[in-house]
């Protein structure tokens, strides 16, 4: 029996490309469609595909010209045709090229055809601050799409929820985004390595850490945070609890509004701009169901409503991290 | 390339027939004020629509857009279904969820359509995609007007196309006007088949629309080329429109004269003409084609009238795969 403390720990790419050779090995439909994915070009511009053209050979991962609108289309319609792309979109900040085939057509197809046509898509994508690759590399757009119907979107905070994730993405039959948040790469995130085909079940938010005085409720790297906060808060005699979103899309309203009938506090984070983010909708829901019940008003915790800088100071204050997100717990604390 | 058979210009007729009976009769509707239903015409192009559908094999697939009846039809859509759609009846091919735009039909291979203009060009290259990487022999062929041509869409999708040599067929046609907007007004380039110098080059042609037997071969040629592993071609293929882009459009960015003209030489007739001065019907033929055609465009309009609207639940349904996300 293997001694847990002594398995293996993946990174966040380690993790992504596991789940991407075991997808395409588990089933013949699964391609790969990207820009310089092939081993040839490298294995992607984060390694994330690497090794996997040499083992399943170049149109099962296929590499794509700069066209973002052009190959997400394509992949809309090999999905249609029964196939299961996995496309690899660099940054989310280019998926702007690609909303149109993601909105208007992936997202509706299902609907507009009264259920005669489904588009099983996975796009994945790198999204997050630190890079210092200025305003178009490193922004994440979750709320655009998760403003779309018809689209899930998924963003994991460690690497074996990233596994099972991107696997339940890949065999879901809607049209799914998966956000690989780059703090998890920067920070040097490892976890446990699952086992192969392990899923975890979309559009059900996990509770990270059981509590009873304030909810966090977040996604992606800034769950580290609020462990770090929750450890320190534990000190002084206060119990959190951490909502792991995993699916921002279809949002999990139960298990938040539960936790929070619970402790009567919320915060809410994420690293994309805080004005007219998914924590506006978080906290809307919240409020509607629990107002009179709340012991403060929900505090939502967003990046500033600006494009991400490039000069080192500039992005650093930019990228949400503990010195934002202590304060709005405090705050509501004290109400 | 292959020469069009008696039997096929007697299908291509039929189709021909049918959309013309088709745009008569919501014409007739929508003038003496009997009914509503939204009208994208493609009066004036029935012979290029019909020669379309009918080149293909039952299992090909075709992509089209909001003008595409009279290759809808060819392909197999039903006439029924495809007006209960275009008036969002539940008994229409999509349950009245799409509605004209979006005329969609897989048991026949109508695979994609889109109301963004040239939005159903990369979803077409990706049926071409599936079709080769699973090996199926497939060809998809993309019908899209000398609008769409402008559209960035369009590019990206013909460079992928003849980069990976897709068995795709792309087909332009060019009815000379993009919404109100003359071609000149809209593309640098003299002609859409100018375009495809630039994707390898593509193997192109350009034809006349209202010539059935080469329409019919430049379009074979190209299916042929597709299905054997020769990869994409461009087909432009000029047509024209009587009637305006949508409903009343009264077409006052055309000049008057070019309108006169063009339906005084209206190729539904001209075709009728051809065949039978050159043998290949005879005029029972022809009369029996047009009053099976006059019977289920009656019969349709019945069913698509009497036809119920959706239940009210269906507003919500269908956004995901599994109900309750």
């Amino acid at each position: 029996m293997t001694n847990p403390e002594q398995q293996k720990k993946i990174t966040l790419v380690k993790a992504v490309n596991s789940a991407l050779g075991d997808a395409l090995a588990a089933d013949e439909r699964v391609f790969l469609m990207g820009e310089d994915i092939t081993d040839h070009q490298m294995g992607g511009v984060f390694r994330a595909t690497a090794g996997l053209s040499t083992k399943f050979g170049s149109s099962r991962v296929r590499s794509t010209p700069i066209s973002e609108e052009g190959f997400v289309g394509a992949a809309v319609g090999a999905a249609i045709a029964g196939l299961v792309p996995v496309v690899e979109v660099m940054f989310m900040s280019f998926m702007t090229l690609a909303l149109d085939q993601i909105h208007n057509h992936a997202g509706k197809m299902r609907y507009m055809t009264n259920g005669r046509l489904s588009v099983p898509l996975t796009v994945r994508m790198v999204g997050g601050a630190g890079s210092g690759t200025g305003p178009h590399h490193p922004e994440l757009n979750e709320a655009w799409f998760a403003h779309s119907p018809g689209v899930k979107v998924v963003m994991p905070s460690n690497p074996a929820d990233a596994y099972g994730l991107l696997t339940a993405c890949i065999f879901d039959p809607d049209p799914c985004l998966f956000i690989e948040h780059a703090m998890l790469m920067r920070r040097g995130v490892k976890s446990p390595a699952p086992p192969a085909g392990y899923q975890i079940p979309l559009g059900k938010a996990h509770i990270a850490r059981e509590g009873s005085d304030v909810t966090i409720i977040g996604y992606g790297g800034q769950l580290i945070d609020a462990f770090a906060i929750a450890d320190d808060l534990a000190a002084e005699g206060v119990s959190v609890e951490v909502v792991d979103l995993r699916t921002i899309a279809p949002l999990d309203v139960e298990t938040i509004v539960s936790s929070v009938a619970k402790t009567k506090r919320a915060v809410v984070v994420h690293e994309s701009r805080k004005d007219f983010g998914v924590g506006a909708e978080i906290s809307a829901r919240i409020t509607e169901e629990l107002f009179g019940e709340l012991a403060g008003p929900v505090q939502r915790v967003g990046g500033p409503f600006t494009p991400v800088p490039s000069a080192r100071p500039l992005e650093s204050a930019f990228i949400v991290g503990r010195e934002q997100i202590e304060p709005a717990v405090r705050r509501v604390l004290n109400y | 390339m292959t020469e069009i058979t008696r039997e096929q210009l007697l299908r291509v007729y039929g189709t021909v027939t049918l959309a013309r009976q088709a745009d008569d009769k919501v014409e007739f509707l929508l003038m003496s004020g009997a009914a509503m239903i939204a009208r994208m015409s493609s009066r004036g192009s029935e012979t290029l629509g019909a020669t379309i559908g009918h080149v293909l094999a039952p299992d090909d697939q075709l992509v089209t857009y909001y003008r595409g009846m009279p290759e809808q039809l060819a392909k197999g859509v039903p006439l029924d279904k495809l007006w209960a759609e275009v008036m969002g009846k539940a008994t229409g091919t999509t349950g009245g969820k799409g509605g004209w735009v979006h005329i969609i039909e897989p048991d026949v291979g109508v695979m994609i359509n889109s109301g963004i203009i040239g939005g159903q060009i990369p979803p077409a290259v990706g049926l071409a995609l599936a079709a080769d990487i699973k090996g199926d022999g497939k060809v998809v062929l993309c019908t899209f007007g000398d609008g769409a041509i402008n559209q960035g869409a369009f590019h990206e999708s013909l460079n992928l196309a003849a980069l990976w040599k897709l068995p795709i067929v792309f087909v332009c046609e060019n009815n000379g006007y993009a919404e109100h907007s003359a071609f000149a007004w809209e593309c640098s380039a003299k002609s859409p088949v100018d375009r495809a110098a630039a994707y390898g080059p593509m193997p192109a042609a350009k034809v006349d629309g209202d010539d059935v037997p080469a329409t019919w071969a430049a379009l074979s040629e190209a299916v042929e080329r597709a299905r054997s592993g020769g990869g994409p071609s461009f087909v432009e293929a000029t047509c024209y429109r009587h009637r305006g882009h949508f409903g009343n459009d009264t077409m006052p960015y055309v000049p008057k004269d070019e309108l006169k003209a063009k339906i005084a030489a209206d190729p539904v007739p001209r075709f009728r003409e051809w065949l039978l001065e050159q043998g290949h019907a005879t005029a029972e033929e022809l009369a029996a084609a047009d009053a099976e055609a006059g019977r289920i465009v009656e019969e349709a309009w019945e069913f698509a009238d009497s036809s119920p609207y959706p239940e009210i639940d269906k507003l919500y349904t269908d956004v995901f795969a599994t109900a309750g996300d």
